[in-house]
């Protein structure tokens, strides 16, 4: 039962992570393109956890914490050199 | 699949709940992703991402709270970690991504005006950096 709700959701997750890549892809915005990544990066967490939860082991969830981290860095990075054109100023 | 997932020492109630709660966040992360597609401009499109794709990461996070306790009896710290920077850090980077959007778009003067008539904030606190590019962008066109 659980095993098939694991596939159900990292189904329903790897969908949206190609939406998301259609959005990257169309675009029409800087900002719709760095939504859609970080969006992105918030679906492969999920994923991550899905897979530690299906192979049973627990090392999966600092790998998700880490990309966690990155993913908001990376973000607010993006964010913050095309508001000020410097990132540490 | 492995053979721990399926092993029938998990009570029927646990099994249930698990999977149920695990269903209902894909779907969220599903309505969540469809959003970002299907909404008609940036700023409509900033909610759907970082509302209901959170709260579906979330409800993974919760199943896998739960799966734990009942399989080992032990309460997991790891998923409230990750489920409280999550939460923490989806508004910044949504307000960090709407400031963007303002910033770069080029009708500033379609925008409705904010009820205390001060102008919005994105626009009128101005960092160092970009105050002193517009002060010099001024001086050139004025000279």
């Amino acid at each position: 039962m659980i095993a098939y709700a694991i596939g159900f959701t990292a189904a329903c997750f790897a969908f949206g992570l190609l939406m998301n890549l259609w959005r990257v892809v169309k675009g029409p915005e800087v900002s719709d393109r760095i939504l859609a990544l970080d969006t992105m990066v918030i679906n492969v967490i999920a994923l991550l956890i899905l897979l530690g939860l299906g192979l049973g082991t627990a090392i999966f969830f600092e790998v998700a914490m880490l990309f966690a981290l990155v993913g908001f860095v990376s973000t607010v990075a993006y964010c913050r050199f095309l508001l000020r054109g410097d990132i540490i100023e | 699949m492995p053979a721990d997932l399926l092993s029938p020492d998990l009570p029927d109630w646990a099994e249930y709940a698990v999977a149920l709660i695990l269903v209902i966040g894909g779907l969220f992360a599903l309505v969540g992703s469809w959003g970002l597609i299907r909404l008609p401009d940036a700023m409509t499109r900033l909610h759907a991402p970082t509302k209901a794709t959170t709260v579906g990461i979330g409800a993974v996070l919760i199943a896998s709270m739960l799966l734990t306790y009942v399989k080992e009896g032990r309460l997991s710290v790891h998923e409230l970690l990750i489920t409280l920077f999550l939460v923490l850090t989806a508004p910044i980077t949504a307000l960090f991504i709407a400031k963007v959007h303002l910033h770069l778009r080029q009708d500033r003067g379609a925008l409705p005006a904010p009820k205390s008539g001060k102008g919005w904030a994105g626009y009128t606190a101005d960092g160092p950096v970009r105050a002193a590019r517009l002060t010099r962008t001024r001086a050139d066109t004025s000279d």
